[in-house]
């Protein structure tokens, strides 16, 4: 390990000039109105193939746990956009939403939930647990806090390899208490590790409030021990998130080590399918989503910017025809065949 | 007065190493602290450090010696004045070795010794022989309810006893366990947890140390992993490490095994894992007077306990009875349904599928009897002996896996104590051998089903 260390080509201990406190975001904001297109296009899938997805849990295709993305779109999609091929995402169980952003296929993404054969695990991992090799999307994980560790293992893989890639790691407000977190931390900072620590605060886990479960209420500053810089960031503006990103990027990148991201979002749905949702007010959720939409925003950005009905009217159409493709092929595809009850345990031979 | 000082060992495996080097001359005085010589072991060169004072006044082996034993003397130090030539000679010195240590007990013994103490842990002597006692009259009750009855009745007669968790207080319980109970006993006793297993479940032994009882609600045993370590290093073992000072009477209890379509993280049986360790007490409700009865008692046990839930048991009704001193004993079986061709051995939700199979098998002439083992730590291994000794077959079923299983283990007890009785091998029912699928249909093929019990049956019936 020492030898893969000297031959790597960053890291220096001079280079890192860690502030502790919160970071403002870049100020130049702005995307190209191709940039805002694609901002637009890619949470526009994401928004509607999770309303497909809560229409297939209730019609009964898709069983269990089922942790549905809406609202917070803005998130996964401008930080997808700082990021470039060959860098790693992994995530928690609300995990649908990353899959579509590094690119997976609606309708492998989709034939897991309903747990077909046509799916990303075969139909062995459902919802909570989904994989992609090639789009370097390390999953899927249901152990609240688990995948912060092994994001920064990911992390280690570019720093051993000497290459320059960074991992994005998300974890909850929730998960941010879990101890590991930490332990992570420490490690990230201590080896200086590209990993980016995105946390997606949506005010809740489960039915807790961040203000009931954490006695740290700035979530940016949770990596100032370790001399991690954190920026809190508006995930409701997609244009900021790209623009923080970027910064979180360039810093994992030049080998300054890792960088924390406070992005302060908003779950419209329930946590799961069965949530009676008493720990919030109707009204909070509504003003929510009137007045903070990440879709709509981006819509008046680009309606401001001169495009007319016709493109948006092209561009849902082909959205919409995708999840539906997703939908149907997700029903149509068959179980998977019984054989695969004892595939994949083991790696064979 | 003189002193020996022995080949030291430097480290938990050296047995032997060299003398490299004396530091100290035959003469030279000697302060405690001081280096006298080097030993080098295979791994190390390591100084030996005088822990008396004196003078050294015989050095009894040479620098250069390879081989030197552990604990044989190198050297004689002498209080200040003392002749050198007097020191091995003087009356009375005390022998190098320690020849008063009692001599070791023969083999044999140990072995009946150890035979004792695991019978005394499996087969309580007293239960063998008493019947289950009736409790009067009954209501229907979910296990929901009762769980919930169990612990509102335990804390209105006990102050130490609390409740922490995920979502156990103004959620009103993930799984609705706790409901109405911050209402009734306040935020002190009710407590939200972050999420942050670890932490809470150490946080909860370390109060029990002190003597609170605390209930931690495991939003699902799947999550206790992460706290495994306080489980099992810290509460388990305290009672044993302080010598019976300070125990540890805490209840770990939440749903435990597959609920439906959550896939592998979220659907694991821990049977056998937390059964395996002495210093736990592990119980597995079925019913809900199971549910009431058991988490009362463990509520009260001055030990640890784990009680292993189960979802979908959850919103199952069953008779409970009222009487307000309702309570089950740890480590006893219940037999659920009797008969005389083979006995079915099962705990928690599997209990179910042994009494569906019974009845099937009933319709075809076979006579299943069906125990409900209620406790897997201590086991009542009594109980299936005397139905062994009846049927003369056993069956068990598990919805864990099967390598070093409940039943394995419950097997293996039946081979021990009525191989004689046996009239076909110990057949298991069992979870397939893989983590739980996601998909409908095979995840319907991994879990054990009534005609899968009936199947097992008839093999050696
Ligand atoms: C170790 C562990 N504990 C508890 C749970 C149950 N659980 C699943 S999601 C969740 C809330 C997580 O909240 P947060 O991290 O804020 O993520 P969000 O659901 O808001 O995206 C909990 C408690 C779990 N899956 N794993
Ligand atoms: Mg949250």
């Amino acid at each position: 390990m020492a030898q893969a260390a000297e031959t790597r080509k960053r890291g220096k201990d001079s280079e890192s000039s860690n502030s502790v406190t919160s970071q403002p975001p870049a100020t130049n904001q702005a995307m190209s109105r191709e940039q805002l297109v694609k901002a637009y296009g890619d949470m526009l899938l994401i928004r509607r193939f999770e309303e497909k997805a809560g229409q297939l849990y209730g019609m009964g295709l898709i069983g269990g746990f089922c942790h549905l993305y809406i609202g917070q779109e803005a998130v996964v999609v401008g930080i997808q956009m700082a990021l470039s091929e060959g860098d790693q995402v992994i995530t928690s169980y609300r995990d649908h939403g990353h899959m579509l952003a590094t690119g997976m296929e609606p309708r492998g993404v989709m034939a897991e939930l309903t747990g077909r054969s046509g799916g990303y695990s075969k139909g062995k991992g459902g919802s909570m647990h989904m994989f992609s090799k090639e789009k370097r999307f390390f999953g899927g994980h249901g152990i609240v806090g688990a995948q912060v560790s092994l994001g920064t293992g990911l992390a280690m893989a570019n720093w051993y390899r000497g290459n320059d890639r960074v991992c994005a790691t998300y974890f909850g407000d929730g998960a941010s208490s879990q101890g590991q977190v930490y332990e992570s931390f420490n490690l990230a900072a201590l080896m200086k590790l590209p990993c980016i620590y995105v946390i997606e605060n949506n005010k809740y886990g489960m039915g807790t409030s961040l203000e009931r479960a954490s006695a740290s209420h700035d979530l940016s500053v949770n990596g100032a021990p370790w001399s991690i810089p954190g920026a809190k960031v508006d995930g409701m503006d997609v244009t900021a998130v790209k623009a923080a990103a970027d910064v979180a990027v360039a810093h994992c990148r030049s080998g300054a080590g890792p960088y924390l991201m406070e992005v302060q979002t908003y779950r419209y749905r329930g946590h799961s399918m069965s949530d009676p949702a008493k720990y919030r007010t109707r009204d909070e959720v509504q003003k929510m989503r009137t007045e903070r939409d990440c879709i709509e925003a981006v819509r008046h950005l680009l309606e401001a910017a001169g495009m007319g009905e016709d493109e948006f009217k092209a561009i849902d159409a082909a959205v919409k025809a995708r999840v539906q493709e997703a939908a149907d092929f997700a029903q149509s595809s068959p179980e998977p065949d019984e054989r695969e009850l004892w595939t994949d345990v083991l790696v064979e031979g | 007065m003189s002193t020996q000082i022995l080949m030291p060992a430097l480290s938990p495996t050296m047995t032997e190493g060299k003398l490299a080097r004396w530091l100290k001359k035959v003469g030279e005085d000697v302060r405690a602290g001081d280096v006298i010589a080097e030993i080098e072991t295979d791994k190390a060169t390591m100084e030996v450090e005088a822990v008396d004072e004196g003078k050294l006044s015989q050095i009894l082996v040479e620098e250069g010696t390879d081989g030197v034993a552990v604990n044989t003397p190198i050297a004689t130090l002498s209080a200040d004045g003392e002749a050198a030539s007097e020191t091995g000679a003087k009356p009375g010195a005390p022998a190098p070795t320690a020849a008063k240590q009692p001599a070791p007990e023969p083999l044999e013994d140990r072995k009946v010794v150890a035979d004792k103490a695991v019978a005394a842990q499996v087969t309580p002597a007293s239960t063998a022989a008493a019947p289950e006692r009736d409790w009067g009259p009954t209501k229907p009750m979910t296990v929901r309810e009762a769980l919930r009855d169990a612990m509102a009745a335990e804390m209105r007669a006990d102050d130490r006893v609390f409740l922490l968790g995920e979502e156990v207080a103004q959620y009103q319980g993930a799984y609705k366990i706790s409901q109405g109970l911050l209402d009734e006993f306040g935020p002190r006793r009710i407590i939200d947890t972050p999420i942050t297993e670890h932490g809470f479940t150490g946080m909860a032994v370390g109060a029990a140390m002190d003597g609170l009882r605390p209930i931690v609600e495991f939003m699902t045993f799947n999550f206790a992993m992460q706290a495994i370590d306080q489980i099992i290093n810290s509460a388990a073992k305290t009672l044993y490490m302080s010598g019976g000072q300070m125990g540890c009477p805490i209840v770990f209890r939440g749903p435990n095994g597959a609920a439906s379509r959550v896939a592998a993280q979220h659907s694991q049986d821990y049977a056998s894992w937390y059964a395996h360790c002495p210093g736990l007490k592990v119980v597995a409700p079925w019913s809900a007077a199971d549910a009431k009865g058991l988490l009362r008692t463990a509520i009260r046990d001055p030990n640890p306990v784990i009680v292993l839930e189960n979802e979908i048991l959850y919103g199952q009704t069953f008779e409970c009875p009222t009487d307000e001193g309702f309570t089950v004993p740890i480590g006893k079986a219940k037999v659920e349904r009797t008969g005389k061709h083979v006995t079915i051995v099962a705990y928690s939700i599997m209990v179910g599928v042994a009494m569906k199979a019974a009845e099937t098998l009933a319709e075809q002439g076979i006579e299943a009897e069906v125990i409900n083992l209620r406790s897997l730590r201590p086991l009542d291994t009594a109980a299936i002996v005397e139905s062994v000794k009846k049927t003369n077959r056993v069956v068990t079923v598990e919805e864990g896996w099967p390598y070093a299983g409940i039943g394995a283990e419950i097997a293996m007890q039946v081979i021990e104590h009525c191989f004689d009785w046996l009239d076909a091998p110990p057949v298991r029912v069992h979870g397939l051998d893989i983590p739980l699928p996601y998909a409908a249909n095979l995840e319907k093929l991994a879990l054990p089903q009534p005609p899968w019990v009936v199947d097992a049956v008839k093999k050696i019936v």
